[in-house]
């Protein structure tokens, strides 16, 4: 039964699709991943999870968070230097910790550090075209995957972006009569997919209510693409994120809902847990 | 040991066989003359948003009548137009080119002595008005400008809309490609501006130039991009075309196709420097093919103050600031006494090689700079087998060659999708025999 209700943590199937995604950059695609940084992220980000626990007075350590943002961060960020990529898990992680407003922490944790770090140093980029057409078939239905196996839980925010950034791209093109295969084409990224299922989607760092995190996600996809299409600036999405989430605590404050828990059962035992991190 | 590197560079020009018809914009011409350009090559020079773009082309055909119609980013001025040197790009696609590198097999009965010699043959580089203004503003389209900068005559013009540009364009005789009206439509509402270039056959006779050469613009934009989606109107097949891109931070990549780096560091057998340029452009095919026809490959990517091999020297400062290198100093300077500059610093080179239709690139390329300096080049090798007298037993040897043999014919194959039995009756195995594949059928022997 524990088993069972653990599996129920969405988190599993997250690690387990991230995971397929890293091999199959570092073995088919080759597209840029560091063992060296991969490995440095993994290690500083579980360290800095660690002494969070410790400082954060947790009842336990618990490795999937950070795991998940490791993962994320090993996918998207870009670096030749492996400091930069340890110190972007000390942001992320650090960050969930120190950043917060009413027992919830404000950004989401691997954004936070992507985006510090490329306003910071020219060391850090994103590689957001690095996926190939064939790759993007089957992550397409490895995240679809995703939603009916969570069955669609808090998915409203995933859903509700690419729907509206999907607009977005068709109405523009419509607008400056292109042909339908440029907003299909731009859709076809795979660090957008990779955004819109695995970071934009963390339940910890969106509005608690249903509607707040469709109002949300409208904030980010609208953002996303005046900074992409009208200052024609790379990574909309991502800054977008960042520039978004000081919002998430005001909508809020409007708009009632639950904190989310990752395990709902092991939470409810816990009086003073004031959410897993 | 003598290693002796003597290296061919694959220029562009023969790897690519395909006729091409425009690059970032569009050629219009008065007759039905036909014009042909068989690559495209496009220098980028970016810093910030500051961008320098050279567009230098291989015509063929009768230039006088041609124009060529060029999207740019913003509102340009005069100043911001400049008539380029064809040697200078002809240079920097010689220094970035894929190169065959050779090395001699020692005598292997002397196993010491050794030396190194490396050469670089340069020379085996096959290389790469008021009425007209009146009718204009009719139209909707504003000739903002219009002047003569070198051998061109350039009109920038400010459309109202892509209407009045496409009917000006037919009304002064040119011809537009079917399909040009939507992407110019297009172009126009993201605030991209047009200015067309033609030959002004007086002033090019006078300058006694035989070709065209590249023009150059300077404009400060967000956009770090090249549109190339006109040049995909008119074009009989695939384009060619290949990006230098010139930065002060790193390599250059694009965001909405996948860069891919070649297949690099392989040993080919010997025959291959017979036929590089064919081993080229038969890998590149394959290569393509292997992504679905919608990547962009990386040829080149390294610090423009060395390299090595040498395909060619790097790029002096001069040269550079002739491109637009705006950030370093050129030599200029001449005080007479000073030692010749030292090469230039703080410029990485990135080459991208992009074969393009408008079914597999429906969107203008989009790149961006990265933090990445490491160093990359289009590097193939060739052992050659010692041929002199030995004064030893070298059965060990030639088995040992014949093996090395066997995997460079298979090491061929899988780049180039060459068949494996033409390759290997191209090769002359050590001994005269040719040694037993792990995994031929027995029966492949039995009547020779």
């Amino acid at each position: 039964m524990k088993l069972i209700s653990r599996l129920r943590d969405p988190r599993y199937y997250q690690i387990a699709v991230l995971t397929v995604l890293v091999c199959f950059g570092v073995t088919v695609l080759d597209f840029g991943i560091r063992w060296q940084n991969a490995a440095a992220i993994l290690a500083t980000a579980l360290t800095t999870q660690f002494f969070g626990t410790v400082y954060a007075r947790l009842p336990r350590f618990d490795p999937l968070s950070p795991l998940i943002t490791s993962l994320s961060l090993t996918l998207l960020l870009r670096t030749d230097e492996v400091g930069l990529a340890a110190t972007a898990a000390i942001i992320a992680i650090g960050s969930k910790f120190l950043v917060r407003f009413r027992d919830k922490h404000v950004f989401n944790p691997a954004n936070a550090a992507l985006v510090t770090l490329m306003l910071a140093s020219d060391h850090v980029w994103v590689s957001s075209g690095q996926w190939g057409s064939a790759a993007i078939g089957a992550f397409t239905l490895a995240c679809l995957g995703f939603l009916v196996l969570t069955r669609a839980r808090r998915a409203e925010t995933t859903i509700a972006f690419l729907l509206i950034y999907a607009t977005l791209l068709f109405g523009r093109a419509t607008w400056l009569g292109d042909p339908l295969a440029i907003p299909m084409h731009q859709l076809q990224n795979g660090a957008l997919l990779i955004f819109a299922f695995f970071m934009i989607s963390d339940p910890k760092t969106t509005p608690n209510s249903a509607n707040g995190r469709v109002l949300f996600a409208a904030m980010v996809a609208s953002i996303a693409f005046v900074i992409q299409f009208i200052y024609y600036e790379p990574n909309g999405p991502i800054l977008a994120l960042i520039v978004s989430a000081p919002a998430v605590p005001l909508i809020d404050m409007v708009m009632r809902g639950r904190h989310y828990q990752w395990q709902r059962p092991v939470a409810r035992t816990r009086k003073r847990l004031k959410g897993v991190y | 040991m003598k290693i002796l590197i003597s290296i061919a560079a694959a220029l562009l020009t023969i790897v690519v066989t395909t006729s091409a018809q425009a690059f970032c914009g569009f050629y219009v011409a008065r007759a039905d003359t036909s014009l042909f350009n068989r690559a495209s090559q496009v220098v980028l020079v970016r810093d910030e948003n500051r961008t320098v773009i050279t567009m230098a082309n291989d015509f063929e055909g009768k230039v006088a009548d041609f124009a060529v119609v060029v999207p740019v980013p913003t509102m340009i001025e005069r100043e911001q137009i400049n008539v380029g040197d064809r040697a200078v790009v002809q240079h920097l696609d010689a220094y970035t080119s894929p190169r065959l590198v050779e090395y001699h097999d020692p005598d292997p009965c002397v196993l010491y002595e050794r030396s190194e010699r490396m050469s670089s043959d340069g020379a085996a580089f096959p290389k790469a008005n008021a009425e007209m203004k009146r009718g204009a503003r009719s139209q909707g389209v504003t000739i903002e400008a219009s002047y003569t900068v070198g051998e061109y005559d350039i009109l920038i013009l400010s459309a109202a809309e892509s209407d009045g540009l496409i009917r000006w364009l037919n009304d002064n005789g040119y011809r537009v490609p079917r399909g040009a009206k939507g992407v110019v439509s297009s172009y126009l509402k993201q605030d991209m501006r047009f200015f067309v270039a033609k030959v002004n056959v007086e002033e090019q006779s006078k300058l006694g130039y035989q070709y065209l050469r590249p023009l150059q613009v300077a404009y400060e934009s967000n956009k770090f991009m090249l549109p190339i989606r006109l040049g995909t109107l008119n074009a009989r097949g695939k384009q060619e075309l290949y990006v230098y891109a010139l930065t002060r931070t790193g390599r250059v990549e694009t965001t909405n196709y996948r860069t891919v780096k070649l297949p690099t560091n392989t040993e080919v057998p010997e025959f291959v420097q017979e036929e590089f340029a064919d081993f080229y452009r038969a890998m590149f095919d394959k290569q393509t093919r292997a992504e679905n026809e919608r990547a962009v490959f990386l040829e080149y990517a390294w610090d423009m103050a060395w390299c090595d091999p040498c395909a060619a020297d790097p790029l002096s400062a001069k040269e550079l600031r002739q491109l637009g290198v705006f950030w370093i100093a050129g030599n200029n300077r001449n005080n007479g006494s000073k030692i010749a500059p030292a090469a230039a610093q703080n410029v990485f080179v990135t080459r991208l090689h992009v074969r393009y239709d408008r079914e597999h690139f429906p969107e203008d390329l989009v790149f961006q700079e990265t933090g990445d300096r490491q160093n990359y080049q289009g590097r193939y090798v060739i052992r050659h087998p010692w041929k002199g007298a030995s004064s030893c037993d070298v059965t060990q040897y030639e088995a040992s060659v014949r093996e090395r043999q066997e995997r460079e014919a298979q090491q061929l194959a899988n780049l180039t999708g060459w068949d494996i039995d033409e390759i290997r009756a191209k090769i002359n195995f050590a001994g005269g025999e040719r040694p037993v594949p792990e995994n031929e059928p027995w029966w492949k022997r039995i009547w020779g």
